[in-house]
């Protein structure tokens, strides 16, 4: 298997803006990772064969950042800012009332594999806490109420095959 | 004027409120926007610098490092071993996360044109060519809006080759994090954006010798290049008298936790943190506990140390720390111990790991403030805390340790007979209180 054409295509549109070729690295990984939804030993293989890069560069990289899952994720990565502005205004209630909903804890994926639940360190929406993370779209100033339709929505959504929280790539929509 | 202030006026937020008031034609019809470009490109880079560092303009990301001398740092005309030209880069901090501060995401979505048109000028001042945009990742929105702008500004011929027929050529390219806390820190940042791990590099050689790529670099905030623009435009006299002494112009301070109207206030730097508060709608639910000023970083302030004015020295002379801006509130309602254990399980998770002090360290004040919740902890730990904390500061690469020192030491000095109170009745339990939610899992994250 190797990287797939769209993704060296988005990547070499880019290499002329940098001047080294690892600059590229968190560029790659990040299109992996929105493309396959995690960051498998294959895929750094891949992307340190694009890249001529050492496996174990690749790797060191992708271990160090967050946003790089290096374990398969369920279709909704529900991400809930616990730090302390969206804790000390009722983050927990969210927590525990997504807990309850999806049957998880914060860390596991449901049984059918469409929701992970995750405790997310700050997402520099404090003043309109408590914030989560859907995918890639944010919501602030989120209650139980807004929370349990989020989750429905997406449910339904994920049933209709669609693509669930990546609003800002929709076509169209965004500038 | 309601600030006590009659120099103030607003430098980077005048218009947010507007509808589509982060569109190029709103810019360049309202606020005058690209004047200072031009005005500044028809300048000497050195007058530029000269401008800048007498407005008193100081590094708006944390460390409030005078900005006029930090471009002031770039070597002229570097070249290598050979002879060569060695290019020069601008790169601007915008992996906001340090929590309690939202401030660059305001000018991100709703002032973009402001913070370009900074850079560009900087570019010019520094003599660069060639400008990064370092952001964090999670952003896909205000990225998408940023881009929107660069490409406004590239078809309007403000950014690219010989930008407005002055012969000064700008590149500006976006670079996006992947989700570490770190990576706000300078050097952990140029080592990201060369697609490294985002470690800290050891100073010296600082940036401006051995920067991104291993080229003299200068690395700046977001609301410090957005506050470029006025002080060409208007003057450094007219920026530094709003400011205090040392310290030009206005804040961007962020308002969370516990006030009635959360939010980013743009205000002059003679205010008290008491004034904040009752501008940002006063205390909710219940009474004046605590207070860090400056994002998590920064140590705390009790409820009466609050007085305290609100610019880089006053905050420093009262054992703390202006910081990022963001401004954290607590009521009475909290339990300092179990508040400060919120952060430091966000330290224990942020630490790179790269020193054995920062590395061992968060993890094991987390561990002891986890104890102390549960009721194990003793009053020996109180003492630890202490200890662990001053092998920590000042003893790593960079200021991480020190940060994580912050909230440790000051809420166990200031909230002392809390913690007593919580060791002698058995953690929080003893007290009647549940243990949140979110804390159960202790450092589970992803």
């Amino acid at each position: 298997m190797a990287l797939s054409e769209k993704i060296k295509k988005t990547i070499n549109g880019i290499r002329h803006q940098f001047p080294t070729e690892q600059a590229l690295l968190i560029p790659t990984l990040l299109e992996v990772q929105n493309d396959y939804d995690w960051v498998s030993i294959e895929h750094m293989k891949d992307v340190g064969e694009f890249l001529n890069l050492p496996l174990s560069k690749v790797r060191e990289v992708a271990s160090f950042y967050t946003m790089f899952k290096l374990a398969p994720m369920g279709k909704v990565d529900l991400q809930i800012c616990t730090n302390i502005s969206c804790w000390l205004n009722g983050a927990d209630k969210l927590v525990a009332c997504a807990k309850k909903k999806l049957g998880v804890v914060p860390g596991e994926t449901t049984a059918d594999g469409k929701f992970t639940l995750n405790q997310v360190e700050c997402l520099a929406a404090c003043g309109t806490a408590p914030a989560l993370m859907m995918n890639e779209d944010y919501y602030e100033n989120v209650d139980e109420a807004q929370l349990l339709n989020l989750i429905a929505q997406a449910q339904t959504d994920l049933a209709a095959g669609k693509v669930v929280g990546k609003s800002t790539r929709i076509e169209g929509v965004w500038p | 004027m309601m600030y006590n202030n009659e120099h103030f006026e607003p430098v980077i937020t005048p218009n947010v409120t507007k509808p589509g008031c982060e569109t190029l034609d709103f810019y360049i019809q309202n606020e005058d926007g690209y004047k200072a470009l031009e005005k500044a490109l028809k300048m000497k880079p050195n007058e530029v610098v000269d401008e800048v560092k007498k407005s008193n303009l100081r590094g708006r990301g944390g460390a409030g490092f005078p900005t006029g001398m930090k471009w002031s740092f770039m070597p002229p005309n570097p070249v290598d071993a050979n002879g060569n030209v060695k290019p020069k880069y601008l790169v601007c901090n915008a992996d906001e996360g340090e929590p309690g501060t939202f401030k660059d995401r305001l000018i991100f979505t709703k002032t973009p044109h402001r913070m370009i048109e900074g850079m560009i000028i900087g570019g010019h001042a520094i003599g660069s060519n060639k400008g990064f945009i370092y952001v964090r990742g999670e952003w896909h929105k205000e990225i998408r809006l940023m881009q929107k702008a660069l490409d406004d500004a590239y078809a309007k011929g403000l950014l690219g080759k010989n930008i407005l027929g002055s012969g000064f050529n700008f590149d500006l390219v976006i670079y996006k994090g992947a989700g570490a806390y770190l990576c706000g820190e300078e050097t952990a940042l140029l080592n990201s954006l060369e697609g490294k791990r985002g470690e800290p590099r050891l100073k010296p050689p600082f940036p401006a010798q051995v920067g991104a790529y291993g080229m003299p670099s200068c690395v700046n905030n977001v609301e410090t290049f957005a506050a470029v623009p006025y002080i060409i435009q208007k003057g450094w006299e007219k920026y530094a008298k709003m400011g205090t002494e040392r310290s030009g112009g206005t804040r961007m301070i962020g308002v969370s936790g516990h006030v009635n109207k959360p939010g980013v206030y743009e205000l002059p730097m003679n205010l008290s943190i008491n004034d904040i508060i009752e501008i940002a709608g006063g205390v909710k639910g219940g009474k004046l506990k605590a207070v860090i000023p400056g994002g998590a970083s920064a140590p705390m302030l009790r409820a009466d140390e609050c007085h305290v004015l609100t610019d880089y020295d006053s905050l420093a002379k009262a054992g703390t720390m202006a910081g990022s801006g963001g401004l954290i509130v607590m009521n009475d309602t909290v339990s300092i111990p179990e508040a400060t254990y919120t952060l430091l399980k966000f330290y224990e998770h942020e630490s790179c790991g790269q020193c054995s002090q920062c590395r061992e360290g968060s993890h094991w004040l987390a561990r002891m403030f986890k104890r102390i919740l549960d009721g194990g902890g003793t009053q020996d730990d109180l003492d630890y805390i202490a200890k662990i904390c001053g092998n920590m500061a000042g003893q790593t690469i960079c200021a991480f340790a020190d940060a994580v020192t912050g909230p440790a030491l000051s809420s166990v000095r200031k909230f002392r007979s809390e913690f007593d109170e919580m060791i002698l009745k058995g953690g929080l339990h003893g007290l009647g209180r549940q243990e949140s939610v979110s804390h159960e899992m202790g450092g589970a994250h992803v």
